[in-house]
């Protein structure tokens, strides 16, 4: 080993056999400095998998939907629409889809009613997502039964329990089959609730989406790809949010930080004193104290890290779980797939280990210059 | 402005650096105009202590630039699904007149600092300090450079308007194209692979010559600047074609995608490290024959040279690799 990686190792060996003979002082910001990466950690790792998990659902979304709009509301868009838009030289295929809102009094929640495109269940037959089954205590072949919008009363058989992929769909989800979907809302034939279509170059994307705007004016196209782009803005955007305010607990830290640096015991600053009687220089000393900083940084962080990617990935953040994600009766209880992206880990260092070290170089300074004869005297 | 956590942990790192950059800049002055190592005064021996602090805070400075100039370039490629058009960070880049600029000038700060802290050092070394002079000069002459990072950075961020329509890499560096970029992926690869093959003799030479003879430390500095030019280039116009397997994609931010195995963090890393090694070795090269200096800088500036031209190694091996394993064939084509 050459000389100067020796001398870092005498270093740290040092340094960490006399943060050992203090533990009471260190653990004390270890704690602190391990809570706010597990703050920091937990907002990030969390709102990643919400966005990830959006992404996931999205990709097998529709590239385009057509809503109509009458005063600025959605509202049910007529069958011949299609036939009006024509052959769209790009678009593969286009059909009109049927979905809605329910209210369940029962439950006090709100279920998403949809006709699959195949595989429709059978007329007084339905099959439903994992939280409503469990919420409502059915199981496959039980009877649901729901009020429609006039009133009538339906009774469905539950033909299946859906386990999509991502819970974040399929939880409150529920499929019919188109008669039944008509006869309940009172959806006369030849209302959609919106149209789809799908393209198979993206590029093409927004020419069709001007054309759809020129043949059909009363309706907008929506893309998947600025839902897509939304959704991204908006996390980063709610993270950002929860950053902000986290500011002040960050910059409480670097105090506190700054605070047990220079606050040095008088055995600490005997201990500088002796070792600078003993030949050491100012550099040696900070050397010294820059190990400290990062043995107890890295361990911090580490600590941190780990402990939100339990919080998150195990227990689904259940601290954040409200703020983050927005709420409902019958949330998903979506398990986050675990995630670790680099980007985080550089950002989270620059909002931790950077302030914190930044916060003790100048009573590290302070504590280096000391004059050995000042000190022993 | 977009309030994402990265562009504030961006914004913070350069708001701290230019504090304490300004900070140790007014220092800077007062060593310039009242240094003096023979005197015993107490204003002596206070600077003397202080310029412990300052070289921590610069060092600690550039190191934090140096991770936000990759957190810059990753950031820049994860917000790319955010515009629309942008498929990787050029379009980020180009969603406002200010993008670019930031890039050049956080690289040119990373090149700076990097030859800053090898000055320092070298002079820590010295018993008399007999750079203190020219390095807090040098100092001083930063502090605009870091002034200029953080507002270009702050306009960057502030002005990303979400609904511009930027370009993409496929329309920016394309040789039918207009500017340099399009210059660039115009060179044909026979070319650049040429001139990377010229570059890397001249560098090497220059390493040799300097290893052997203790001389010729600005001619390798300056060749190894060239050959990181040359580099950039042909990766470019050709090495990342060949990363893509496909003969008409010449971006040169794509190959930092997970997609391409990172294949641009190990060519760009020993590439942009070797340049600072060599441009640190040429920055001491002139004081040479400072009394003081005659037994440090031989042995500082050998120690870079190698280390530089072992890191030009690895990125030329990495760029042949790159050619060699990639399943394009442009046989009849190109050669």
């Amino acid at each position: 080993m050459s000389s100067a990686l020796r001398k870092q190792r005498y270093l740290l060996d040092y340094t960490l056999s006399s943060l050992a003979r203090r533990p009471g002082k260190n653990l004390g910001l270890l704690l602190v400095y391990t809570l706010i990466v597990f703050m920091l950690a937990s907002v990030m790792l969390f709102t990643h998998a919400l966005r990830s998990e959006a992404v996931a659902i999205l990709q097998e979304s529709p590239e385009i939907i057509v809503q109509r709009l009458v005063a600025g509301r959605h509202d049910l868009i007529p069958a011949h629409y299609l036939r009006k838009m024509g052959h769209i030289r790009g678009v593969l295929e286009r059909k009109g889809r049927l979905w809605g809102y329910f209210f369940d009094p029962a439950v006090k929640a709100n279920y998403t009613l949809m006709v699959p495109d195949e595989a429709q269940p059978a007329a007084d037959e339905i099959e439903i997502g994992a939280t409503i089954a469990a919420t409502r205590g059915v199981g496959l072949g039980d009877i649901i039964s729901l009020r429609s919008a006039d009133n009538r009363p339906f009774s469905f058989r539950v033909s299946g329990i859906l386990d999509a992929d991502s819970q974040l769909v399929s939880a409150d989800l529920i499929l019919l089959s188109e008669a039944t979907f008509r006869d309940f809302f009172a959806i006369p034939e030849g209302l959609y609730t919106d149209l789809v279509l799908r393209v198979r170059n993206p590029r093409e994307l927004r020419t069709i989406a001007e054309k759809l705007i020129l043949l059909l004016p009363d309706t907008r196209p929506i893309l998947r790809d600025e839902v897509l782009r939304t959704y991204d803005a908006i996390f980063s955007w709610r993270q950002g949010i929860v950053f902000v305010l986290m500011a002040g607990a960050v910059l409480a830290f670097v105090i506190f930080a700054w605070d047990k640096a220079s606050g040095l015991s008088g055995e600490e600053r005997k201990e500088i004193g002796v070792l600078k009687a003993l030949g050491w220089e100012t550099a040696d000393v900070i050397r010294m104290k820059f190990w400290e900083g990062a043995v107890v940084s890295l361990l911090a962080f580490l600590l941190g890290y780990l402990l939100a990617y339990a919080h998150v990935f195990y227990t689904s953040a259940a601290l954040f779980e409200p703020v983050l994600k927005g709420w409902a009766v019958l949330y998903p209880e979506f398990a986050p797939i675990p995630y670790i992206d680099l980007l985080q880990i550089a950002t989270l260092f620059i909002f931790t280990v950077f302030p914190y070290t930044v916060a003790t170089i100048i009573p590290i300074w302070r504590a280096a210059i000391t004059d050995p004869d000042l000190v022993m005297r | 402005m977009l309030l994402n956590p990265s562009i504030l942990a961006l914004l913070v790192v350069s708001a701290t650096v230019l504090l304490l950059i300004a900070l140790a800049s007014i220092f800077a002055l007062r060593v310039i105009r009242h240094w003096d190592i023979h005197s015993g005064s107490e204003l002596q021996l206070q600077l003397e202590r202080r310029t412990y602090l300052i070289s921590t805070l610069v060092a600690y400075c550039f190191l934090a630039e140096l991770v936000a100039l990759l957190l810059f370039i990753y950031n820049a490629e994860q917000m790319s699904s955010q515009f629309v058009g942008a498929m990787c960070a050029t379009g980020v880049l180009n969603i406002n007149a200010y993008g670019w600029p930031v890039l050049y000038l956080k690289i040119g700060l990373f090149f700076a600092g990097a030859a800053w802290l090898t000055l320092n050092r070298v002079d820590n070394q010295a018993f008399d300090y007999p750079l203190v002079r020219v390095k807090y000069a040098l100092l001083l002459s930063l502090l605009p450079l870091v002034a200029a990072e953080f507002a270009l950075l702050l306009a960057f961020f502030l002005n990303m308007d979400p609904d511009v329509i930027t370009s993409c890499c496929g329309s920016l560096f394309t040789p039918e194209g207009k500017g340099v970029a399009a210059e660039i992926s115009g060179i044909a690869p026979a070319d650049a692979l040429a001139l990377l093959g010229a570059s890397a003799l001249l560098v090497t030479g220059a390493g040799l010559h300097h290893l052997r003879s203790g001389r010729g430390a600005l001619l390798f500095a300056g060749s190894n600047l060239a050959a990181l030019l040359i580099a950039l280039i042909a990766i470019v116009s050709c090495i990342a074609l060949y990363i893509y397997e496909h003969p008409h994609h010449h971006c040169p931010f794509c190959i930092l995608k997970g997609g391409h195995g990172f294949m641009g963090y190990y060519l760009y890393i020993p590439l942009f490290l070797a340049t600072a090694l060599a441009l640190g070795s040429g920055i001491i090269a002139p004081f040479r024959n400072r009394p003081s200096l005659a037994g440090i800088i031989p042995a500082v500036s050998r120690r870079h040279t190698l280390g530089a031209l072992a890191s030009l190694l690895i990125f030329y091996l990495v760029a042949g690799y790159a050619i060699l394993r990639s399943n394009l064939s442009m046989l009849t084509v190109w050669w």
